[in-house]
């Protein structure tokens, strides 16, 4: 069996890939919750690469019912299909649209499963999918058809806590935590992504981000995501290290911040900072 | 020995089940465990069995007190070491029972400013533990300072506070955040909150709207027309407010059931957190309470008037805290409670509070009585019965 061991691309902590390789031996979800932006979504995807194995990603909206990831009847197209004397029409399974669980199900080998943001749903929406991710399979009323999968495919679940899981729920699974990196990983991730990064510009943005995160009142801290596309701009712009630092490190707004802070009142708050440091910081 | 450990985890808190520990043992067995780079084979039970045992980050710390008492033989720590009184001067060891006479001899020792002032001597003075007697800082005396003692006027410096009459909070406590999965009474309470509903029809259109589609299909000459219509929401906005700490304590089993309720049952519900009374400032978040405040202005530009605001708090306290600058026990306010809590129910016409303490008690306690003034009698007892009326004024 493979174990999975973070790849080229993505950098697993030794406690996380334990967790990977927990729920993929006993055949179990993986509930992944975590800051957003700490790769959550991406655990799924690395996964499936370093299995060489199918991905299939279910987005769960506001809106979504666990029976979207089943399969839809799509009533309306057949009564049109019947209004306009559509041969198809005699044949309910025509109409039988297969969701995402159900294409995993099927798959000819081991697939992995991202069921994305289970807490976007309605409240009911985890205890609805609780037999068909127990026993993996369910069952098509419309076709009296039984669809069991071929494989048990390897299942991952992200949560940004919006809503509370039901405990049935939450037995089922096994749980990760991804914590937010400390800057040693951090380091190794950001190398991971820009592997030319000279090492200057990599302290001095580090440190940089990090001041900010430490920032009292913040609506929205940076995140590990926010941290990668402003790296990926300075390189862009080909910013010099210099420009990150300054004499007194809490006066330097640091360029292209933008990309860092994601809403009026935090850029707000920060320039104040900065210029309340400034004029405390001026001579006489 | 697993098992032992298991009945320990149950023992402080965490909710694992059996199949949960069926699924451990059973990945013991598949051999998920062995050397690997990094992490010790301790280490990565550690994680393993956080991982299947575990599942909200919230009760890590459980977690992690019963894994450390099990498996190092180490002591359950419950207590924070208090940051500038040694705990074993505060020992809670003596009963106290005073004659009227010694109560009035107390009530004499002076005012506020001669209290605190009095208080730092002491401290510096003092040296070692001290129990009863009439000046140290100690248990269960009759000085003013210290806890468990009686003093009406008296300053609590760590502990449980048995009296409850605290004017100066000296210790540096972190309270945990509400859980709100308390479960019992839980749809009770649901159910009272119900009477705030009002229904809008918002987001996106995924009902049928049936009357709309055979209307629509009969005047297009029977070609199916199909009509949706979104689903009706509770759209009123919650504004809740909750006292913790402190005397709030004991209550704080019904207010994590209220808690739960209202987050379940209101789709806008912003909550903040605040000690004893409402200053210039709340928090959202209790381990953060002295990094990330909300000052009081900010919040009344955020959220409109069409927000109801819900305090609940026990309103029990010295009535220095709501009407003098400086009161708080926490900061110095440089405005008084009263003050701010005028402001904020001026920006919120719709208000409540919800005291958990007994409505016969409200009489005898002046902070109480201070504080229905304030909010204009709109005071209810947390009680499904007290919440039903609370809801109907809120209406």
């Amino acid at each position: 069996m493979t174990r999975f061991e973070g790849s080229a691309s993505y950098v697993a902590p030794p406690e996380l890939s334990l967790a990977v390789n927990a729920a993929i031996t006993l055949a179990r979800p993986l509930l992944v919750k975590g800051e957003p932006g700490t790769g959550k979504t991406q655990l799924a995807q690395e996964v499936a690469r370093a299995l060489g194995a199918p991905l299939f990603e279910w987005h769960v909206k506001s809106t979504s019912k666990a029976q979207h990831g089943l399969y839809e009847y799509d009533a309306v197209s057949r009564l049109r299909d019947s209004q306009l004397g559509d041969a198809r029409v005699h044949d309910i399974a025509n109409y039988i649209v297969p969701g995402m669980l159900w294409r995993a199900f099927e798959s000819e080998e081991r697939a992995v499963l991202l069921i994305d943001e289970i807490d976007k749903a309605d409240i009911e929406f985890p205890n609805d999918l609780l037999r068909e991710l127990d026993r993996m399979e369910f069952y098509v009323y419309e076709t009296q058809k039984l669809v069991r999968a071929r494989h048990r495919p390897v299942v991952f679940i992200t949560s940004n806590n919006e809503k509370e899981l039901p405990d049935a729920f939450l037995r089922r699974c096994f749980f990760h935590y991804i914590r937010f990196p400390d800057a040693e990983t951090m380091e190794r991730i950001v190398a991971v992504h820009h592997p030319g990064l000279k090492k200057a510009l990599l302290a001095e943005a580090l440190g940089a981000f990090y001041r900010i995160r430490e920032m009292p009142g913040l609506k929205k801290k940076p995140s590990t995501s926010e941290l990668l596309d402003w790296i990926k701009l300075l390189v862009a712009e080909d910013i010099p290290p210099e420009a990150l630092r300054s004499d007194d490190a809490k006066t330097a707004i640091p360029p292209l911040y933008g990309a860092l802070l994601k809403n009026e009142q935090d850029v707000h708050l920060f320039e104040q900072l900065v210029f309340m440091n400034r004029r405390a910081g001026r001579p006489g | 020995m697993l098992i032992r450990f298991f009945l320990m985890l149950r023992a402080a808190g965490v909710p694992a089940s059996i199949t949960e520990f069926l699924a451990l043992l059973q990945s013991l067995a598949a051999g998920i465990i062995e050397p690997a780079e990094g992490l010790t084979a301790a280490d990565q039970f550690y994680y393993l069995a956080r991982s299947i045992l575990v599942k909200d980050e919230r009760h890590f710390d459980r977690f992690d007190r019963a894994f450390a008492a099990h498996f190092r033989g180490a002591e359950l720590a419950f207590e924070a070491l208090l940051a500038e009184v040694p705990a074993d001067w505060l020992r809670q060891s003596l009963a106290l029972h005073l004659t009227d006479e010694e109560k009035a001899r107390i009530e004499s020792l002076g005012g506020w400013d001669a209290l605190m002032a009095a208080l730092r001597e002491r401290l510096e003075e003092q040296k070692a533990r001290h129990e009863g007697g009439h000046k140290w800082i100690g248990t269960g005396g009759t000085s003013p300072f210290g806890t468990h003692g009686y003093n009406p006027e008296g300053i609590r410096i760590g502990g449980g506070g048995g009296n409850r009459r605290a004017i100066k909070l000296w210790e540096r406590r972190e309270y945990a955040n509400l859980d709100d999965d308390a479960g019992l009474g839980r749809r009770n309470v649901k159910l009272a909150l119900r009477r705030l509903r009002r229904f809008a029809r918002q987001g996106a259109a995924d009902m049928l709207d049936l009357d709309g589609t055979i209307d629509s299909t009969a005047r297009r000459a029977g070609l199916l027309d199909i009509r949706m219509i979104p689903e009706r929401h509770n759209a009123v906005k919650v504004l809740l407010f909750l006292d913790i700490g402190g005397s709030m304590d004991e209550h704080v089993r019904i207010c994590e059931e209220l808690f739960a309720a209202a987050r379940g049952e209101f789709k806008h519900l912003e909550h903040f957190y605040f000690h004893n009374f409402v200053y210039e400032s709340v928090w959202k978040d209790n381990r953060r309470r002295h990094s990330e405040r909300t000052p009081l202005p900010q919040l009344m530009r955020t959220y409109g008037r069409d927000y109801r605001l819900v305090i609940v708090g026990d309103a029990t306290m010295s009535p220095f805290e709501i009407l003098q600058p400086g009161g708080s026990i926490e900061h110095w306010n440089e405005e008084a409670g009263a003050a701010w809590i005028k402001r904020l129910l001026a920006s919120y016409p719709h208000h409540a509070w919800l005291n958990p303490e007994p409505p016969d008690r409200w009489e005898f306690t002046p902070s109480i009585r201070i504080t229905r003034e304030l909010v204009e009698e709109r005071m209810f007892p947390l009680t499904l019965e007290g919440l039903d009326r609370a809801m109907r004024s809120l209406q």
